[in-house]
């Protein structure tokens, strides 16, 4: 039972990793990249690519995928979202989801539905653990995400308070038309913000392929996942995706333990329980006000 | 100088208008008749048509007219698909248990549209996507499905052949058309223009007293129902049921592709769309994943640079409507120069 | 030497227009105050200046150089200030957060966050303080603070009274009286006629996007300007040589 909860919260370090690049972009410029998951797995592919055929140090292929992806990012913000974006609320939903389409199919038409793996990079990592007490077995590549994870978050939450584009990003996010009447050129802010969600995005692809497999069509549910990891831990809260991550991790370890589906189905069945609650509990709290008044003056 | 406008002034009917109504029934009766002529390939194909248009035109009115994109539409059409199924397998006669599975997929929608009405946006979005990833699970577990196993309607085969395929035929054909007439007597009710402002301006029609949450839910329920037929549609004409078939987000890609191409909030453009879904399936369909990875860029361009699609290019370009959900004005000409 | 000068500038709010076919210029170092009723157009006149609203016709100079088609970012870093109606505050950020996002255009200058306090000594203690949380005059300073940190030459000040009780107006147009004095444009949008008379060089009076009413300050008297703020004088333009 230790051993699950361990498990669980260090699988959440995983969610919020991938969760955060999401929550970002949404805080930033209000859209939801339906691609998020897509392109995380593009970016397990290409890590996978430069380290087995390559041959490069697994180091060497992140920080070029990251690059490359962080570019990637510019430009998909540059020549889709900025285009979206115009066009109403909802439009991004569609372009996102028709950009994910594309990459999907073109993930499977380049490299076929073999799952692959970075396990080959890693070696020993996927399944070490330490036994910090008798029968208590902690993997250490999960503890190794969970910190990359905290470090993560803490970074981006460092560069957001304290750096010049951390303040101009809050700023567009803010209020964008006054933004430009101080001097700030939303666009390449939003441009920033978008290379800075790919870059997390990346960490997330790398850290899929560690410590599982992936395949071409592995982006919707790793974007589901993401979303409710997000929206659990209430969304714009940096360090609430983290809790979100974790209660999501929980209930996936939990259900598992009991059916082999239990793992996906319980953690959706907790993240619309808990967003029902959560939209239903503004009725309870004034539950009792609105009681009140059914017995006043008619 | 100023004009009175009088009642008789105000018009619904268009002449281009006149003259599509009575195509399209002309339309309806012809179609109607092709069993007689066409061969299994074609009727088949047909069919799928028919359940094409109508998966367009019940995302269309949700998302169009009700500006709730889902992209887990797909609940529905695996659900219409599975409660087939399953009061197949308690003795209904097939036919009739795609009409009850139907109506149990509306009444199911009416609950999860209290829940999920309340989610915005992108939310909404993927938080229908949850549900129907959760439901197919759920079917999954069922032990008559057996996971990926699935099960066959088998007590079709009680029906010969021929006559089983042109019976689905008409039943996709009337179901169409009672949906798209359904879909458009309601456009053109009262609760019509309160839908149609709602996709025009949400906060306005809310300051005119329009009951919003209402008139979503109306528009979910019968997205859900619309979809529900489809669903048990292709379930008579495929015959397997397999979750993951029928729980794919796949479905909602083709919706999204057909209404973006076609028109979004467009009556006309659903249709539209659906067509050239259909032609596009027709023809590059054996392309297998170039199919997928084309109809992922176009409807990726289509939303960037023609988001109101073909249909909406049309109509702004030539002012023509088919399919009159509004009112229109005429005036008298002017009895003498000012 | 003219800092500002617009031609036949229009700009509308869909199909209305509230700034129509308007010319004047500013020299430098003056100031010069827009008043008029509400609705006038001066809000939107100072925005389409700003390069926050659409210009629909006509065109807009600083300094001789054509700005009409740049962003409002890029009228920032030619110099060009806006304290926005409502002061619109970050409101999640602080006020040296605030004050500090007023010098991302990277104009080269004199005023930094000392200097601001200098002029404004009550925002000392409130400097990380979000700005939500501060007092209509102090989040006023703030504003006039933000935009002077990207060193403009040309500042605009859209109705910095709204809202602030007589004591605060005060105190705000006191600090804004070095500013005055010291060679940098200012163009002010003010409701109140006597205090902008009492401020600036020169005021245009406008009346449903036109300019009713153009002169020095110490040419015109308070009885015409308020003729034409109510388009009293509608028949006749005033046009003094400035």
């Amino acid at each position: 039972m230790t051993n699950q909860i361990i498990q669980g919260i260090l699988l959440g370090g995983y969610y919020a990793l991938i969760a955060c690049g999401l929550s970002f972009m949404f805080s930033v410029m209000r859209i939801i990249n339906l691609a998020h998951g897509s392109l995380a797995v593009s970016a397990a592919y290409l890590i996978f690519v430069l380290s087995e055929r390559a041959q490069l140090p697994l180091w060497a292929c992140f920080l070029i995928a990251m690059a490359v992806m962080a570019a990637a990012g510019w430009l998909i913000q540059r020549l889709i979202l900025v285009r979206a974006a115009r066009g109403g609320h909802l439009l991004p939903i569609l372009s996102t989801f028709g950009l994910s389409m594309v990459i999907e199919n073109a993930l499977f038409e380049q490299f076929g539905a073999d799952t692959r793996s970075l396990a080959n990079a890693i070696g020993d990592l996927s399944w070490d653990s330490w036994e910090p007490i008798s029968g208590l077995y902690v993997g250490k590549l999960p503890v190794l995400i969970f910190v990359t994870a905290v470090v993560m978050l803490a970074g981006l939450q460092l560069m957001l308070s304290y750096t010049r584009i951390g303040r101009a990003i809050r700023a567009t996010a803010e209020d964008p038309d006054t933004a430009g009447l101080v001097g700030i050129d939303a666009r390449r802010v939003n441009a920033a913000a978008a290379a800075i969600a790919l870059v997390t995005v990346t960490v997330a692809g790398m850290v899929l392929g560690m410590r599982a497999t992936f395949e071409p069509y592995s982006g919707a549910p790793q974007l589901l996942f993401a979303f409710e990891a997000s929206v659990i831990g209430g969304a714009g809260s940096l360090w609430g995706t983290l809790a979100g991550g974790i209660i999501l991790g929980l209930a996936q370890t939990f259900g598992a333990a009991i059916h082999p589906l239990g793992f996906l189905i319980a953690g959706h069945a907790v993240f619309l329980i808990i967003l029902f609650a959560r939209l239903m509990v503004p009725d309870l709290a004034s539950m009792p006000a609105r009681l009140i008044g059914r017995g006043s003056v008619a | 100088m100023s004009t009175v406008v009088s009642p008789d002034m105000v018009h619904r009917w268009t002449r281009s208008s006149r003259h599509a109504a009575a195509a399209s029934v002309i339309v309806l009766l012809g179609l109607a008749a092709l069993p007689a002529v066409l061969g299994a390939g074609a009727i088949d194909r047909l069919t799928a048509l028919f359940i094409y248009v109508i998966m367009a035109a019940m995302w269309n009115a949700l998302a169009g007219y009700g500006g709730l994109v889902s992209v887990g539409q797909q609940v529905f059409f695996g659900l219409g698909a599975y409660f087939t199924v399953r009061l197949a397998e308690t003795g209904f006669d097939p036919f009739l248990a795609m009409g009850i599975a139907s109506l149990l997929v509306a009444a199911v929608s009416f609950p999860l549209s209290l829940v999920m009405l309340r989610l915005k946006g992108g939310e909404f979005a993927i938080g229908m996507w949850v549900v129907s990833a959760l439901t197919h699970l759920l079917v999954n577990l069922d032990g008559l499905i057996q996971g990926e196993t699935g099960r066959s309607l088998i007590s079709l085969n009680a029906y010969a052949a021929d006559a089983r395929r042109d019976i689905i035929y008409w039943l996709a054909l009337l179901a169409m058309a009672g949906l798209l007439g359904g879909l458009f007597a309601l456009l053109r009710s009262r609760t019509g223009a309160s839908i149609q402002a709602i996709r025009d301006n949400e906060e306005a029609a809310s300051s005119l007293g329009i009951d919003v949450t209402r008139t979503k839910r109306l528009l979910f329920v019968l997205a859900a129902f619309g979809i529900g037929v489809a669903g048990a549609l292709w379930l008579a004409s495929a015959t397997t049921f397999q979750p993951k078939t029928y729980f794919s987000v796949q479905w909602t890609a083709y919706m999204i592709f057909m209404v973006l191409v076609g028109g979004i909030g467009r009556f006309e453009g659903a249709i539209l769309g659906a067509v050239i879904f259909f032609v596009i399936e027709t023809w590059f369909g054996a392309l297998g994943v170039w199919y997928l990875i084309g109809l992922g860029a176009v409807a990726l361009l289509f939303s960037l640079f023609m988001p109101l699609g073909l249909w909406g290019a049309i109509e702004t370009r030539f002012g023509i409507s088919l399919m009159p959900v509004g009112y229109r004005l005429e005036l008298p000409s002017p009895s003498r120069k000012e | 030497m003219t800092a500002l000068s617009i031609e036949t500038l229009t700009a509308r709010h869909g199909l209305l227009e509230a700034v129509r076919g308007l010319t004047f210029s500013v020299a430098k170092g003056e100031t010069l105050a827009l008043v008029g009723a509400n609705g006038a157009g001066k809000t939107t006149l100072l925005r389409t200046l700003a390069g926050a609203h659409p210009v629909h016709g006509g065109s807009i100079a600083v300094n001789g150089e054509d700005v009409t088609r740049l962003a409002s970012h890029q009228r920032v870093r030619r110099g060009i200030a806006l304290v926005p109606e409502g002061r619109k505050m970050f409101a999640t950020m602080t006020v040296a957060e605030n004050l500090k996002l007023g010098a991302m255009a990277g104009r080269k200058g004199e005023w930094s966050i000392e200097r601001i306090i200098g002029i404004f000594p009550n925002l000392e203690k409130r400097l990380h303080h979000k700005t939500g949380h501060l007092s209509g005059g102090e989040q006023q300073a703030t504003a006039i603070g933000r935009a002077l940190m990207s060193n403009p030459e040309i500042l605009l000040l859209d109705e910095v009274s709204l809202g602030l009780s007589p004591l605060i107006i005060d105190r705000v147009y006191a600090s804004l009286d070095g500013l005055m004095t010291s060679g940098t444009t200012i163009i002010l949008v003010e409701q109140d006629l006597s205090r902008a008379m009492a401020v600036a060089d020169r005021v245009i009076c406008m009346l449903e996007g036109k300019a009713v009413l153009e002169g020095r300050v110490d040419e015109l008297t308070r009885e015409q300007v308020t003729e034409a703020y109510f388009g009293l004088n509608r028949t006749r333009t005033e046009k003094v040589p400035a």
